[in-house]
């Protein structure tokens, strides 16, 4: 991991532990709290924790003109980006897309590519609604790896990550207490569950949370729907095409209206929201992944939309490309946060009872 | 707003000073239909005063209220006070702040103010003290919000240079803003502006040359201009210039807005010595948070104002760690050294010191534990226990001044007077007046507690004189 980017959050954390008052706003202050000096696996450890939601900075006696200078999202954000580039594998892909929206760009072109030769070259088997255009098992030659390599590459950063931070053996109730706090967001929320600073200076608002858990749940509930359709073509031998009034539709229907929504709303976010609060590299990479996502989800309604026309093919292409890029990037984009948050949430409840 | 000209050139009620007091003023007269203006003399990111460096509101209460658990009483409080300031209180006004104090805290919620528990390293206070969550500048901003979303105006960087007096009445206001004279009136006017601390000349005629040496842990834009020119007119005054809210912080703190992190908590556990390595008092006289502010006073009397506080490597974990690293060495003399102090001096007094402790065995961090010198002076009457264990760690201390006392008398409306009588049109509220209340000593969360009680006083008084 890069020293400076340590060295400055060390610097700002114990002038923030020798404060203290912005204890009560999320998990980041009770850990920091909690010991005298900083090690790089604890600095990393509170950089997870942190949302970026900007109370602390808002709040604090010690911003810029102040000769402290303190600026504690940026810092834990710049450290949290490294982070997750100094723990990905394989690393020759690690430092491509946090900070290079073009990339995650050209990935998706590919990905349209691909899937466009797929079905020009390889192209149905005989079988109806999207089957008619490409073939169920090119489908899964072609996501089956797309979907287990980057959960592969996650598992290895993620355990590297583990032992950074000094995590000690799982227990159930640490699991628990961490999709507790994601389920409800609150460290997004403040400890007074008013929100965050996000869109207009001190202001409190839930607007980032509400976006976030659109998104969260959208993507939840669209994973679910193939998750479903796996299951009913495989365990039930029921194929697609499904009927609107079927598990793998309204999921995937509601699903990809909250995805959609929930990355618009984020993208508006950001853009009223001041960048020097977070990792200015990073800005473009993030907005690329949030316009990734949100694509995702549109481009699967519209094929829903357009299934029975001639434009469906075409529409295939996009969304199973755009698909494509997705997963394939999971370990190398924004998309690796929640892994990371959820594990950092893990490591802190086992913080909290030891 | 950051355009003179854009403002009303009258206004009900005009406020000086940007802090809690003004706030607390701004927001209450707003309330009542008063068009409200504030003339705050920072520019917006230092907006508030010293109230951006505070954390918590001492507050009486019966029963758990917000973030405070069992009982504080009236008569228990006001005990507390005359303790700190020795009996030198307006007890009527100090009743009055006390009192009022309990219906304050849900006012406070009401127009934005989020508390906290207390924070960990201060459980002492979790009964008598609320503490705001992100500390007084979150305060600050939910106040400002409040008052815009009431019709405040608020200019910032306006610096007011003069209050014209007459027949007892405020007649208009004068400031400077972009190198521009403005002149405003106002039905009534509030006075809000804190103390002149950050007036190094004032300071010093007042304390002779040792104030050079002080530091002012907070806000550099209190320099008592507003004061000066209505105690230039006669106003009444209350209050020693001497007296002040001052502590022993960090040496190497900046001069101005150091703020909470450059406390030391580690005077109990240590020894202290002026800069020829000797001892001047009984480190251990009492639990810090009732000893810290007689510190500043304390090294303001040693010679260059300066003290050195020595510990060893067993004691370094007992206190709450401050924003500078400890010098450390593993030989006194290397300390002494690093600190510019005697070593042979430092090296004598340090064995005096360790061959006047006793049995140590009953040594406990946060209770008076009884573990004296015997046949020491100044002895250590608590937590005595040799200092042997290397490394050796030291702090620098100097003096921070948080406030000063001299201020404008008030009556418990909050009205300003001159000999002739009151002043029709003036309040004043917060700091500024303090020393209407407290004579010296200070007792924490008391500021905010004065700021909040009469900053309410003045807007309603000053809302009910304009309407």
């Amino acid at each position: 991991m890069q020293i400076d980017l340590l060295q400055e959050a060390r610097r700002q954390a114990e002038i923030c532990n020798a404060c203290r008052y912005c204890e009560g706003y999320c998990s980041v202050f009770p850990s920091m709290h909690a010991g005298r000096a900083f090690s790089d696996g604890d600095l990393t450890q509170l950089a997870n924790l942190c949302h970026n939601c900007r109370g602390c900075y808002y709040a604090c006696q010690y911003t810029a003109p102040h000769e402290f200078d303190l600026n504690l999202p940026k810092a834990l954000a710049e450290v949290r980006r490294d982070s997750w580039e100094s723990f990905a594998w394989p690393q020759p892909l690690a430092r491509r897309f946090h900070t290079h929206g073009g990339a995650i760009a050209l990935a998706l072109v590919i990905g349209f590519a691909l899937l466009l030769w797929a079905i020009r070259s390889i192209g149905s088997a005989g079988g109806d609604g999207f089957y008619a255009a490409l073939s169920h098992n090119a489908m899964v030659a072609i996501f089956l790896p797309a979907f287990l390599l980057p959960l592969i590459s996650l598992v290895v950063g993620l355990r590297r990550y583990w032992a950074t931070v000094d995590g000690q053996t799982v227990r159930l109730g640490d699991i628990m207490a961490a999709l507790s706090m994601a389920a409800k967001m609150k460290d997004l929320a403040a400890g007074h569950g008013e929100g965050c600073n996000f869109e207009d200076e001190d202001r409190f608002t839930h607007g980032r949370r509400h976006v976030h858990q659109a998104i969260m749940y959208g993507f939840l509930l669209c994973f679910a729907a193939t998750s479903a359709g796996t299951v009913m073509h495989y365990g039930f031998d029921m194929p697609a095409p499904y009927p609107l009034w079927s598990l793998p539709k309204l999921l995937g229907i509601s699903g990809g209206l909250l995805l959609t929504v929930g990355c618009a709303g984020m993208v508006a976010l950001k853009l009223k929201s001041d960048p020097d609060l977070g990792d200015v590299h990073a800005w473009g990479g993030e907005i690329g992944f949030i316009l990734l996502l949100g694509f995702v989800g549109l481009s699967g309604l519209v094929l829903y939309l357009l299934g029975s026309t001639a434009l469906m093919p075409l529409m295939l292409a996009l969304h199973l490309g755009a698909v494509l890029a997705f997963f394939l990037l999971t370990p190398f984009t924004k998309m690796a946060h929640g892994f990371y948050r959820l594990t950092a949430l893990i490591r802190d409840a086992q913080r909290k009872r030891s | 707003m950051n355009d003179a000209t854009s403002l009303a050139t009258s206004y009900d009620v005009a406020i000086i000073g940007g802090g809690n007091a003004a706030l607390c003023a701004a927001m209450t007269a707003a309330e009542t239909g008063a068009s409200v203006l504030i003339l705050e003399t920072a520019p917006k990111p230092y907006r508030g005063g010293n109230s951006r460096h505070t954390r918590n509101f001492r507050c009486m209460h019966s029963g758990p209220l917000g973030p405070l658990v069992e009982d504080y009483s009236e008569d228990e409080y006001l005990a507390d006070l005359m303790k700190v300031t020795g009996g030198k209180t307006d007890e009527h006004l100090a009743r009055l702040a006390i009192r009022s104090s309990e219906e304050c805290l849900p006012w406070m919620q009401d127009h934005g103010v989020h508390f906290q528990p207390s924070l960990s390293g201060t459980l002492s206070l979790a009964r008598t003290n609320a503490f705001f969550m992100g500390g007084g500048k979150s305060l600050v901003n939910a106040y400002y919000r409040t008052a815009q979303k009431l019709g405040v105006d608020v200019l910032y960087e306006a610096h007011v240079t003069h209050l014209e007096l007459n027949d007892n009445h405020i007649d208009w206001i004068d400031y400077t803003h972009d190198r521009a004279d403005h002149r405003v009136t106002a039905k009534s006017v509030i006075v809000a502006s804190g103390g002149f601390q950050a007036d190094t000349d004032w300071l010093t005629r007042a304390w002779g040359p040792a104030a050079q040496n002080f530091l002012i842990r907070g806000t550099p834009y209190n320099r008592g201009v507003v004061l000066a020119d209505l105690l230039d007119q006669d106003v009444d005054s209350v209050g020693d210039p001497t007296q002040c809210h001052a502590v022993a912080i960090d040496g190497r703190a900046p001069k101005f807005d150091g703020g909470i992190v450059t406390r030391l908590d580690c005077v109990p556990f240590s020894i202290v010595v002026n800069k020829n390595a000797e001892r001047f008092y009984d480190e251990g006289e009492d639990v810090w948070p009732k000893r810290y502010a007689i510190w500043g006073r304390l090294v303001a009397g040693q010679p260059d104002q300066v003290g050195y506080v020595i510990i060893d490597a067993k004691s370094l974990d007992l206190f709450m760690p401050s924003v500078f690293p400890p010098l450390k060495s593993d030989t006194l003399e290397g300390l002494a050294a690093e600190m510019g102090l005697p070593a042979d001096k430092l090296r004598t007094t340090v064995d005096t010191f360790n061959a006047a402790c006793g049995d140590t065995s009953k040594f406990h961090p946060t209770e008076l534990d009884g573990v004296t010198t015997t046949g020491l002076t100044p002895a250590k009457t608590n937590w005595a226990r040799p200092i042997t264990e290397p490394p050796f760690y030291g702090y620098s201390l100097r003096t921070g001044v948080t406030f000063t006392y001299l201020g404008l008398k008030v009556d418990e409306n909050a009205q300003c007077s001159t000999p002739s009588g009151p002043i029709k049109n003036l309040w004043a509220a917060g700091e500024t007046m303090a020393g209407s209340i407290l004579g010296q000593g200070y007792l924490a969360g008391f500021g905010m507690t004065i700021g909040t009680v009469f900053g309410r006083i003045a807007g309603r008084e000053a809302a009910a004189y304009a309407n």
